[in-house]
């Protein structure tokens, strides 16, 4: 069971490092939105300040769910996704090889290069390190649950804008948990209770989307 | 249908004539009797459709994915009044049409997982697979209602807690908890009634070309 694991997991990660522009693109897409806000905004340090954590955490949502697009995508098209449904081992474990590989390739990169964003928009560096939790223990859930957006709308044409109506409801909590535990440490609060919420929420993706997403690639490759 | 228009016609009589006036929020308070029940059904319908999406995936029933299908847009126009008379209930009450209260939020974000819904269902071409990815994405779903109904106690902001139950206090007066209850029993008969007719509407549809319509047309 493990073997097919670990063997989706390496291809997904080699296929994406032999085409680097798809890891690229989405960190480009992040890097260069929250850059438009303070070209937009104006230098004002003060509110700058402020919004950084919603823009950073509004931004990452966004190129999360861009990036989702590929997850699927290609296997779909070469039938490995059909295969994959015949293996021994069920869909619902083979997909979190998937979405582990795809967090690695887009989620990683985008929380290495927070830092540098948040420097940009003058947040201070103690809610940089809050920052950069709600990221670790945010996007992986954002990947969990667009990869069942993303696995319902695979094979329809206009799927893109679909996807975002589907799940940008679903995506809220999280925005709103990782926002409120920024917010409580800029003003000298503890935020265990947000992270805690945040790490259940996870708990809760984990354990239940990998079914989701497997009925819904069944309903997909129907 | 008769039945609802009975309730309904006895329910906004009491409630808006009946019931006393409420010592705090004045004359206002009285479009409770469609906001509450209206917000109820917004959630009750999303319960209704993923139960009948939970009986659909599993027993692959049609009538069932015919049914959760029609809950939809019911469901929808339920969370829009909820949402619409609610904010014509803050102006008076709170001053401002709209807050960004957990509450609110969430009724917004019920508004748009229906409209994902419809969106879905209308984007794949044939309607039984259609169903099925409708499915899965209300059980999804469901994860949000606990969210909703319990964010009151979460974020605790400006929306006032339930006052519903006769337990806790402040609980509601019961000259105008009658209206309410009444009022929300019109409101379930008449989604109860209108979800029948879609269904009939969808189903007829469906199985056009089938042997039992077309004898049921050549009958009329």
């Amino acid at each position: 069971m493990f073997t097919a694991w670990t063997q989706i997991f390496k291809r997904d990660l080699l296929i994406a490092f032999r085409r680097r522009s798809e890891i690229i693109h989405p960190i480009i897409f992040f890097v260069m939105v929250i850059s438009l806000f303070p070209l937009a905004i104006g230098d004002d340090k003060v509110l700058l300040q402020k919004i950084a954590p919603a823009i950073i955490w509004v931004t990452a949502l966004l190129a999360t769910m861009l990036s989702l697009d590929t997850l699927f995508r290609s296997d779909f098209e070469d039938g490995s996704l059909e295969q994959m449904t015949l293996l021994k081992t069920p869909l619902s474990m083979l997909v979190t090889a998937k979405i582990m590989a795809h967090w690695v390739i887009t989620g990683l990169p985008l929380i290495l290069i927070t830092p540098l964003l948040a420097v940009l928009l003058y947040m201070p560096s103690e809610s940089i390190s809050m920052l950069l939790l709600t990221l670790l223990l945010g996007t992986p859930t954002l990947s969990l649950i667009g990869a069942v957006g993303i696995a319902l709308t695979v094979g329809l044409r206009q799927g893109g804008v679909i996807l975002s109506l589907l799940i940008l409801p679903l995506y809220i909590p999280v925005l709103i948990f990782a926002t409120l535990a920024l917010q409580n440490v800029e003003q000298g609060f503890s935020a265990e209770a947000q992270l805690a919420m945040m790490l259940a929420i996870l708990v809760l993706a984990i354990t239940l989307s990998p079914f989701a997403i497997a009925a819904a690639l069944k309903v997909s490759l129907n | 249908m008769g039945l609802f228009a009975i309730l309904f016609v006895y329910g906004l009589y009491s409630g808006l004539i009946l019931a006393p006036i409420d010592y705090e929020q004045g004359e206002a308070y009285r479009i409770i009797f469609v906001h509450v029940p209206a917000a109820w059904m917004s959630l009750f319908i999303y319960m209704v459709m993923a139960i009948t999406g939970a009986i659909a995936l599993i027993w692959r029933l049609k009538l069932a994915e015919i049914v959760m299908i029609s809950c939809a847009p019911i469901g929808a126009s339920f969370t829009f009044l909820a949402l619409v008379t609610g904010s014509i209930w803050g102006k008076p009450m709170w001053n401002t049409w709209w807050v960004w209260d957990a509450r609110l939020t969430s009724e917004l974000l019920l508004l748009f997982l229906y409209f994902g819904v419809m969106a879905l269902y209308n984007a794949i071409e044939d309607r039984r697979t259609a169903a099925r990815a409708v499915a899965i994405l209300a059980l999804v779903g469901v994860v949000n209602i606990p969210v909703i109904h319990y964010s009151v106690e979460w974020w605790n902001t400006l929306h006032q807690g339930p006052t519903v139950t006769k337990f806790d206090k402040p609980s509601i007066h019961l000259s105008m908890l009658i209206p309410l209850l009444v009022m929300a029993v019109a409101f379930k008969l008449y989604f109860i009634g209108s979800l029948f007719m879609r269904v009939r509407t969808e189903l007829l549809a469906r199985e056009q070309k089938s042997k039992w319509v077309t004898a049921l047309l050549e009958s009329k």
